[in-house]
């Protein structure tokens, strides 16, 4: 068993953003990717705040669409700016 | 297999479709009490010996019948407006099920705690065994909580697809390139069926939906189980 069950024993999810109320949430998972990766250029990969981000674009972006993201960021072709 | 319980809405098996299966009945009794009364006016009309030559107009009728009209609409606005404020509340959710609908199929991914998924293809007649419904079970069914707060999250690969659960009260399209959100409870366990419900190609009635709901315990443990694999 993960240890994340076995220790809380509660599921956990990203919770409801007043910012995205509405039924579309590209956006929410969008700049939840963008929250992490500028986290972690401010504060350095080793932050363990920023993990708040990923666990929350990892519960809502569809994996193929954080494969691309991924991809784009090592390509140094993402469209975004982190 | 048809039966007649197909002509009426699913029971039930959230508390959204609880409320909307009473609005239907409430509406509908409204409905039948109309037809029921314009029934018996055109009838009397038609068949009545009635001939006053001076009868031009009678106010105080045409105030009646243009009052209780409005007043009956108000019965039917008043719980519709209720119930589709209700259907639009955000509640936090439990878990997020993200489910991608593909030509023909749709997959799953389960990411809160390790990151699982699986696609759900239909089992085609050839497969099917004595106890699976024809062109509604799927070999890996989305396994869900049931007395918890539900949100999935929807979108499509290639066209668009639609994610139903009548059961629920579910329906909601998969755009490419959108991800929309809806939230559901489910308030027993058992087995929910839904198909893809927006045309989307050639074998668009082959993608059903099957829905396993269990125990918040036993989904716990199924989880830490697909993680193992």
């Amino acid at each position: 068993m993960p240890a994340a069950l076995k220790s809380t024993d509660v599921l956990q999810t990203a919770p409801f953003d007043p910012r995205f109320p509405n039924t579309n949430q590209t956006r929410y998972c969008y700049q939840s990717f963008l929250d992490f990766h500028r986290c972690q250029k401010v504060k350095g990969a080793d932050y363990k705040p920023c993990d708040y981000f990923k666990k929350a674009y990892n519960s809502l972006c569809p994996n193929a669409w954080i494969e691309r993201w991924n991809d784009q960021l090592e390509g140094g072709n993402f469209p975004g700016s982190v | 297999m048809a039966t007649w319980n197909t002509i009426l809405l699913q029971d039930s098996a959230s508390p959204l479709m609880e409320q909307l299966s009473f609005f239907h009945n409430h509406a509908l009794l409204i409905l039948f009490m109309i037809t029921v009364l314009v029934g018996y006016l055109m009838g009397t009309l038609f068949f009545n010996q009635f001939n006053y030559r001076f009868l031009l107009d009678g106010q105080t009728i045409e105030i009646i019948w243009t009052i209780l009209p409005a007043v009956t609409l108000i019965f039917i606005a008043l719980p519709s407006l209720r119930l589709l404020y209700l259907l639009d509340e955000v509640n936090n959710p439990l878990v997020t099920i993200k489910t991608i609908g593909h030509q023909w199929y749709w997959s799953y991914e389960y990411s809160d705690f390790m990151n699982f998924e699986f696609d759900s293809y239909m089992i085609p007649l050839t497969e099917m065994k004595p106890q699976n419904f024809r062109l509604l079970d799927v070999d890996n069914r989305v396994i869900v909580p049931f007395n918890s707060q539900i949100r999935m999250m929807v979108t499509a690969a290639d066209v668009i697809h639609s994610w139903t659960i009548p059961a629920f009260s579910v329906k909601i399209d998969a755009t490419p390139g959108r991800l929309n959100q809806i939230s559901f409870l489910i308030n027993r366990t058992g087995l929910f069926y839904g198909q893809c419900s927006e045309i989307c190609g050639a074998n668009h009635s082959f993608m059903p939906i099957t829905v396993e709901s269990i125990s918040p315990s036993f989904f716990t443990k199924w989880i830490s189980k697909m993680n193992n694999l």
